[in-house]
């Protein structure tokens, strides 16, 4: 039991580290949002262990280890989460394509967010290159769904 | 499903207490100015994090290093020889011209200028975030790093010290769009200010007149005004200039001097009242151990 909650954890970590380990410049702009993902996956899988609150930590050590400033990306990740937890019984019944489009939109919303708060406190301009991430994200989002609900199922993580 | 009542307060609920406490979080640090000992501390608990997501990168530098030929190291030696005694061959004539600088300022009652204490650091973390321009190095408040240090790179000005970390210590480059750094024309001694742009290769000058001497080619140099940046280190060189008469002022463009982009190893620095234990003094020779 101890050991299956602590996948939820390992998982939160890892796609921290993913989401600040260096790569190459031109790859970098299509980072997906690792964190976003694990995060929406266990929301939509376990909303009852998964919620707003550790999206808002989540968000904190990113702000953190980004150097923003705090509190910007516990913001951006609570709204999704949100959005994810309230409607998790749909968005379950869905298939793989419609969740990966719904994906795209969270994220959309996730880094207009990061991206309307950061123009509040330092004021940049918009760019299209802020927003390659989502694209990157929808299409990982099948293949982090197989491979955390193959994990979630053979550690019967509840 | 043994949950399908939700207990604690409603989900509505929770995200409310996140937002507002992400609000105040925002508020806080931006508005308080004396919160560096909350991040220091927040910034040392975290960076097993950024030791970790290093590791990859770090494994990947060992294995090249050590597997790289022994032809290759020949010719890398032979040609960081050839380095040396170039730079050795104009470090003497520097030193000659830096005694007479001296002298003559003596002469004109002016103060000498004295050397900084320096240190070597090295790039852990490039900032992922399109929106702002910092890197991490691995040289934090134990080795008595402080917040608005300047850094630098063998060919430049890189940025100063925003964030100081127990181990590690947070760089905002001057391409960052929040960055400015005083400069002067190394041909007439013109101030300006140079600002980040943005972009990790062009920098921009604001408010400069039409009949501005300024052309392109020009070597801006650090005014030493501002208390932040020491006086006398390339920062950039002029790319573009455009004098649009209907405009207010004329649209300047530089390209930094240092490699923003391939930053590997930098240079700390350090003014000669406050003297960290490890660092070189300014009267130590670094060429000398090698001959």
């Amino acid at each position: 039991m101890r050991a299956n909650k602590s996948f939820i954890f390992i998982s939160i970590v890892m796609g921290v580290i993913l989401q600040i380990i260096p790569m190459p410049p031109p790859m970098d702009l299509y980072r997906p949002d690792w964190l976003l993902l694990i995060l929406l996956y266990w929301a939509m899988a376990l909303p009852n262990r998964v919620n707003v609150g550790v999206a808002g930590i989540a968000g904190l050590i990113l702000d953190i280890l980004y150097g923003t400033a705090l509190g910007v990306h516990s913001f951006a990740l609570a709204v999704p989460v949100y959005l994810m937890s309230a409607n998790y019984q749909r968005l379950r019944n869905y298939s793989m394509l419609q969740q990966a489009v719904m994906v795209l939109v969270l994220s959309a919303l996730y880094h207009l967010i990061v991206y309307w708060l950061v123009y509040l406190i330092t004021g940049i301009e918009f760019s299209w290159v802020f927003m390659w991430p989502c694209l990157a994200s929808m299409i990982l989002w099948p293949w982090l769904f197989w491979l955390l609900r193959k994990f979630r199922r053979n550690l019967r993580v509840t | 499903m043994n949950e399908v009542f939700a207990r604690g307060p409603s989900l509505l609920t929770r995200l409310c207490i996140v937002l507002m406490l992400s609000v105040g979080a925002m508020v806080i640090d931006t508005k308080v100015e004396n919160l560096s000992t909350l991040r220091t501390y927040l910034t040392s608990l975290v960076s097993p994090l950024q030791y970790i997501a290093d590791l990859p990168g770090a494994l990947l530098d060992w294995s090249a290093s050590s597997l790289t030929s022994r032809q290759k190291m020949l010719e890398e030696n032979s040609r960081l020889t050839n380095q040396i005694t170039l730079m050795n061959e104009k470090l003497q004539r520097f030193v000659v011209l830096e005694d007479e600088n001296n002298n003559l300022r003596e002469l004109l009652d002016a103060p000498v200028r004295e050397g900084m204490y320096r240190m070597i650091a090295e790039l852990m973390a490039v900032d992922n975030n399109p929106y702002s321009h910092q890197i991490v190095i691995n040289k934090g408040a134990i080795h008595d790093v402080y917040k608005g240090q300047p850094v630098l790179d063998d060919t430049g000005v890189v940025g100063q010290i925003v964030e100081v970390g127990t181990t590690n210590s947070r760089v905002l480059l001057i391409s960052d769009i929040t960055h400015a750094i005083p400069v002067r024309v190394s041909r007439n001694n013109i101030r300006m200010i140079v600002n980040g742009g943005g972009s990790l290769n062009e920098l921009s000058l604001n408010h400069i007149v039409h009949s501005g001497d300024i052309q392109e080619g020009d070597l801006l140099i650090s005014s030493g005004l501002g208390n932040i940046f020491p006086a006398g280190y390339p920062v950039a060189t002029i790319t573009n200039i455009v004098r649009d008469e209907s405009l207010p002022f004329a649209s300047i463009t530089a390209k930094p001097s240092a490699q923003l982009d391939r930053i590997k190893y930098l240079l700390l620095l350090w003014p000669p009242d406050i003297a960290p234990v490890d660092a070189l003094s300014p009267s130590d020779e670094l060429t000398r151990e090698g001959s």
